[in-house]
């Protein structure tokens, strides 16, 4: 199996704050990563410097075998972002137009992702719909509609299914699982919901900037001697202070 | 080509924004009309009480189109003034002349103080020579304009290029702005577009409208203002666009130091502002030496040379392309500096 990514030791802060501090991790091919921690703990950022929006004051992050940021690599990373980032005078349809002409999709290839981007997230019959007219969830699904557009290998989604209601969200993490393993795309996601986190391959807690603890779901439990991943995430929290 | 889709984007967007588009096209042209109205406006007749003038004096005064109210025994010359509403009065006594002015308009008690004088030396020199003076004896040769070149055909050319300047720094700025604070800026970070083509894209594309508000205001001034225009259409037209370019890239640029649409519009009163003191409206020679350095630094004091040599003194494109140079200048450290400003985001 190949590595995805790489963080070597990248540190962040904003000001003073020491936002990231020393996080080493490797992202394996093919398998879903979940990042969760406690509000403010730092995985945005994280995120946004994996993808490259962000530089690390110190330490470096490899994508695919290359140093971020890189324009090749961008093409190959699906990204949504925590809070939508959206065209609100656009229709949907006309912002997955954009973006798919970013990725410069061929005219075919434009018109079937679109196609299946907006079956995914069941937001087709609104796609003539002005941005500034759907409700917070229809802009989610759309924000995600929008990072699969390309069919990049690599998906990075902040907090994903904030917003969806539990029918969808369902149908989403099935599609993530599909991606996963039909066509052996590395994603990684954040979250605050723990049975999310429990489909995921890899977990690794967050907290205060640094990474505290990885492993299957399973390990994790294991580990902290928990039934779930709630009482994990209490734990770590506990054992922490 | 990711540019052109930014740019089919930016229009996009525009469009659908009518209160913009109506910014951006009618504003100008509503402006326009309006201050050619106010500049145009007929001047008043001014009215002027004369006591004990002789009729030779009052057909004079006359002729140099004052209205002339004849008094007679005038204690109270202020309440004569204010009760019928002159503004002047003349009182001859003798060799003795006086000459009382209202003075609520300078530039009124100016005017009429000198038409007064020019009648009564007139006079003097009638009785003195005993000849009548030829009217006629100085002819006025206009290099620039004619004897009916109004204050406003001076002007126009200026505010043309200051619409074009300052619509186009709005709403390119507050496009710019948008895309900033609603992160969508940040977002096109995570794709594969370059910084390049950003600033492309915008100035493209805002160029593009600029261009069209060009032909639309130019049009408008000349067909329907009957502005004046001596020179080329088709100068007129490249001059504003290359203002327009400027403004474009200044504005997209400053966008970066405001984080709300409020502190874009703060930077009227400190960047647009002070460039309408400059730009000719009023007399540069006259200024401090350190002011005249200062006209030098704004981009509109050239715009404002290059468009009144073409449309009021029918200078051709190689006489103003001096203006034309230093325009571009200004755009192209701009847009460097653009460059520059979206670093922070991403170094490619
Ligand atoms: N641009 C910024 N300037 C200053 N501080 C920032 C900035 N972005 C993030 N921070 C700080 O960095 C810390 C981590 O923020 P981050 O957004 O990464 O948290 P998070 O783990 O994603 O939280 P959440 O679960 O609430 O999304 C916070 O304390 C935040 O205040
Ligand atoms: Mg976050």
């Amino acid at each position: 199996m190949n590595q995805a990514i790489s963080i070597q030791n990248v540190n962040k802060s904003f000001g003073k704050k020491n936002v990231l501090k020393d996080i080493k991790f490797e992202i394996m091919e093919g398998k879903i990563y979940g990042f969760i921690g406690p509000s403010g703990a730092g995985k945005t950022t994280l995120i946004k410097m994996i993808v490259g929006m962000d530089i690390p004051d110190t330490g470096s992050i490899y994508l695919l075998g290359e140093k971020m940021p890189n324009l090749n690599v961008l093409q190959q990373i699906g990204y949504m972002a925590q809070s939508d980032a959206l065209y609100k005078e656009l229709t949907g349809k006309e912002n997955l137009m954009f973006f798919a002409s970013l990725y410069q999709l061929n005219k075919k290839e434009r018109k079937n992702r679109i196609e299946y981007a907006a079956k995914l997230v069941n937001l087709t019959a609104d796609l003539n719909k002005k941005v500034s007219a759907y409700s917070g969830g229809m802009r989610r699904r759309l924000s995600l509609a929008i990072a699969l557009i390309q069919n990049p290998k690599i998906l990075i989604l902040d907090e994903p299914t904030v917003g969806i209601d539990p029918e969808l969200k369902l149908s989403i993490w099935n599609e993530l699982l599909r991606l996963k393993n039909e066509e052996g795309k590395t994603i990684i996601v954040t979250t605050h919901v723990m049975d999310e986190a429990d489909k995921c391959d890899v977990i690794s807690m967050v907290r205060e900037g640094s990474l505290i603890a990885t492993g299957t779901p399973e390990q994790l439990k294991e580990k902290y001697s928990a039934q779930s991943l709630d009482e994990v995430f209490l734990a770590a929290g506990r054992k922490d202070q | 080509m990711r540019t052109l889709a930014l740019i089919k984007r930016i229009l996009l967007q525009i469009v659908r924004d009518k209160r913009t588009l109506a910014l951006l096209f009618i504003a100008p042209l509503l402006i326009l009309t309006l201050m050619n109205l106010v500049f145009n406006g007929k001047t008043v007749e001014p009215a002027l009480g004369v006591e004990n003038g002789s009729p030779q004096l009052i057909e004079s005064l006359k002729e140099s189109e004052i209205i002339v109210h004849e008094y007679e025994d005038i204690s109270d010359v202020e309440k004569a003034i204010l009760k019928d509403n002159l503004t002047g009065f003349l009182q001859i006594e003798g060799t003795e002349t006086k000459l009382t002015l209202l003075n609520d308009d300078p530039t009124a008690a100016k005017s009429i103080e000198m038409k007064v004088k020019q009648v009564i030396s007139k006079e003097l020199q009638l009785q003195v020579m005993g000849m009548k003076p030829n009217n006629d004896s100085i002819q006025t040769n206009y290099i620039y304009g004619s004897k009916d070149t109004q204050l406003f055909d001076t002007f126009s050319p200026i505010l043309i290029g200051f619409f074009v300047f300052f619509f186009v720094f709005l709403i390119s700025g507050i496009g710019l702005l948008n895309e900033r604070t609603t992160g969508t800026l940040e977002r096109l970070m995570a794709t594969p577009i370059r910084r390049g083509e950003i600033v492309a894209a915008y100035l493209i594309g805002y160029g593009l409208l600029a261009i069209i508000q060009t032909i639309i205001v130019v049009l408008f001034s000349i067909n329907i203002l009957d502005i004046n225009l001596v020179g080329s259409f088709w100068n007129v037209i490249l001059i504003n666009i290359v203002v327009a370019i400027v403004a474009l890239s200044l504005g997209i640029l400053l966008s970066s130091f405001a984080s709300s649409e409020f502190q874009m519009v703060q930077f009227i009163p400190l960047v647009i502002v002070p460039q309408i003191f400059f730009s000719g409206i009023f007399s540069i020679e006259g200024m401090a030496d350190w002011l005249q350095v200062l006209a030098k630094i704004m981009p509109l004091y050239y715009a404002a040379n290059a468009l009144k040599g073409v449309m009021y003194k029918g200078l051709s494109l190689s006489e103003i392309s001096y203006n034309l140079y230093v325009l571009l200048a200004f755009a192209f450290v701009f847009i460097i500096l653009n460059l520059f400003a979206l670093k922070r985001y991403r170094k490619l």
